[in-house]
């Protein structure tokens, strides 16, 4: 089993929404489109499934073109962002009713049902309204219905973007699990790089209607193949300066702060990219080379701290683990790791990470 | 929280209160006012306690229009809505289409009343109107001035012509608030269409729709411009409805008391028959 994008393309009057795409995913995997809103995520998804036409190019499934072949014989399901459910059904007929209208017999759908509703914690429910649900239990129904028939493709749109902290949190840890033993493709598009993470599998960094890079989830995490990439691939978003490299010597353009490297490429110019939790307020293990920084801002994510600041023409953030509170137009000593630097060429393209 | 307690804005009240008190509180007390008592003129008045809600209510005239009025508002509603449903079915969703359509369908909403009654009065004029002149022509006798059947006829259209607008207009609005995802969703099941309008356009819809149903019975069953204008209630009695039949009796034969009595079991028949539907179509909603 395998889907096969073959320079898939899509322009609606003159836009470009989906630049020439080949992509090939296997079966029993995982698939994450990675991008931020109008990235091309959603659009990438409804070609896949059938329920849009590429421009040109082919979707082959199992070796067979199934360019243009209606959605309603592809066996696909498909999750959205939104808590999409017959709103007159009950649960359970919510989650019958794909296998309804195939003709399954209702002994074998009523043990289905209940299979699928027990997995996903739906099963005291199973004769509410979705209106009377919680809305994590109506994206749970959602869920279900898209997994209690066999599809040979499940796609799920930005499935817990809709969900508040705490119920994204509890689903997203169920969801590798739901996954697991299927014979099936998943695509999943999210905007979050800790959701990529989370779940495995592989990514495919997308931007402007491009897929930047696609391999494994740690791969494409660990090895951006551009800097394009690796912002798509960082949240907060990945520090980027300009450096300066001379026999074993880098230091940045902005101020004369030096550090050793063992990068074997030539003296010149490069641009160099860190993530935020790579620079800290405190020294600790390989975080050493020390930087000056105002704060601009402060702020403190659950157990973290994010402090934005700035050093010269620099405007940098730094994530650290513990609570620390910061006032604006403090100085401060920060510490980076420099075996974490990812060094890009002039053209944005991956030269070597530490 | 503590919450402050500030007399003051009761002021803010005021105003609002005064005005509701001019346009309905004080002409409705001076109907109650009437409704009970014989009026001679001159500020004479002399208390008849109920006599006047007897005698309506027990009235065959009363009984008459009454049965009118519900047969004319049980027939419009029975075009309209499902009328209105399926032309905003048909309304383009994107486009230049969507402005050009909305306008026109919300011009016939835009035409005072009784010139409504007077265009189709013209329109419908056996000898020289537009309608009329071509139904005779093509073989139908037809004048609704002379003819009980013809009179409704030219009537629910009338009114089909004018408010069925209303209708599309909610219910385009109400389904323009479905989101793609789930047209998306029942085409992944393989819905029919026609499931796809039963399961989720009808259940979507379902508050617009309510609201629609209420303006369409309110209005229809307090008309009185427009087939006054039309057909004068005529002939004889047979467009009578309650409103024009109730003008008969107040204006015309200055029955005052009966008159009032009148109106106010009108009043709570509208009232009793919207808080009925409401809550049984609200019921559902509420559990939730």
């Amino acid at each position: 089993m395998s889907l096969e994008l073959k320079n898939v393309e899509k322009k609606i009057g003159l836009d470009t929404h989906i630049y020439s795409t080949n992509l090939k995913l296997e079966k029993n995997t995982i698939n994450i489109l990675l991008g931020s809103t109008l990235a091309g995520k959603t659009t990438l998804m409804q070609i896949m499934a059938g329920l849009d036409k590429p421009t040109s190019g082919e979707i082959w499934f199992n070796n067979e073109n199934v360019t243009g072949m209606k959605v309603q014989k592809r066996n696909v399901s498909m999750v959205y962002q939104q808590f999409i459910n017959y709103p007159n059904f009950t649960v359970y007929d919510n989650i019958a009713s794909p296998l309804k209208i195939t003709g399954v017999s209702s002994d074998e759908t009523k043990q289905r049902v209940g299979k699928v509703a027990e997995l996903l914690k739906l099963s005291g429910m199973l004769n509410k309204k979705p209106n009377e649900l919680s809305g994590g239990q109506q994206q749970r129904t959602a869920l279900a219905r898209a997994l209690v028939k066999d599809s040979d493709l499940i796609l799920l749109d930005e499935p817990l973007a809709n969900l508040d902290f705490k119920l994204r949190e509890e689903l997203r840890e169920e969801l590798p699990k739901l996954f697991e033993n299927r014979d099936c493709i998943v695509v999943y598009a999210t905007t979050e790089p800790s959701e990529a993470l989370l779940l495995g599998g592989n990514t495919a960094t997308l931007q402007e209607g491009k897929i930047i890079q696609y391999g494994k989830t740690l791969d494409t995490y660990n090895k951006p193949n551009s800097l394009v990439s690796a912002q798509v691939f960082s949240d907060p978003p990945m520090n980027i300066a300009k450096i300066k490299k001379s026999g074993d010597q880098c230091s940045f353009l902005q101020n004369d702060i030096q550090w050793k490297t063992k990068l074997n490429i030539k003296d010149g110019e490069y641009k160099v990219g860190i993530r935020p939790h790579n620079i800290t307020t405190y020294k600790d293990g390989n975080n050493t080379l020390e930087i000056k920084g105002k704060v601009l801002i402060s702020e403190i994510s659950g157990s973290e701290s994010l402090i934005h600041f700035t050093n010269g023409n620099l405007n940098w953030v730094s994530l650290s683990n513990g609570v620390f509170q910061k006032n604006v137009g403090d100085e401060m000593n920060l510490y980076m790791n420099t075996d974490e630097f990812v060094y890009f060429d002039q053209n944005e393209r991956l030269i070597s990470n530490g | 929280m503590n919450k402050t307690v500030n007399q003051k804005a009761w002021f803010f009240v005021i105003p609002v209160f005064v005005l509701v008190a001019f346009n309905a509180i004080i002409p409705l007390m001076t109907v109650v006012n009437y409704a009970f008592q014989e009026t001679f003129g001159n500020n004479v008045f002399m208390w008849e306690g109920t006599r006047w809600f007897k005698q309506i209510m027990l009235s065959e005239r009363f009984h008459a229009s009454l049965g009118r009025q519900f047969l004319f508002t049980f027939i419009i509603l029975f075009i309209q809505i499902p009328l209105g449903i399926a032309i905003a079915l048909t309304m383009p969703k994107e486009g230049i289409g969507v402005p050009v359509c909305l306008v026109l369908m919300s011009m016939p909403l835009l035409i005072p009343w009784n010139v409504v009654g007077a265009m189709w009065n013209i329109f419908a004029l056996p000898d020289i109107g537009f309608l009329g002149h071509s139904l005779n022509a093509l073989g139908f006798d037809y004048n609704f001035t002379q003819q009980i059947g013809d009179a409704w006829f030219t009537t629910i259209l009338m009114d089909v012509w004018h408010w069925t607008s209303l209708v599309v207009l909610l219910s385009y609005a109400g389904l323009r608030s479905i989101q793609p995802a789930y047209y998306q969703a029942a085409e992944i099941d393989g819905a029919s269409r026609w499931a796809i309008f039963t399961k989720i356009e009808l259940p979507k819809m379902k508050k617009v729709l309510t609201i629609a149903i209420l303006l369409r019975f309110m209005d229809s069953f307090m008309i009185y411009t427009e087939p006054f204008v039309l057909t004068g209630g005529g002939p004889g009695n047979a467009t009578a409805f309650l409103s024009i039949d109730l003008v008969k009796m107040a204006l015309g034969q200055f029955d005052l008391g009966p008159a009032a009595a009148m109106s106010l079991i009108y009043f709570f028949i509208v009232l009793l028959v919207c808080w009925v539907f409401y809550t049984l179509m609200m019921r559902n909603e509420e559990k939730s």
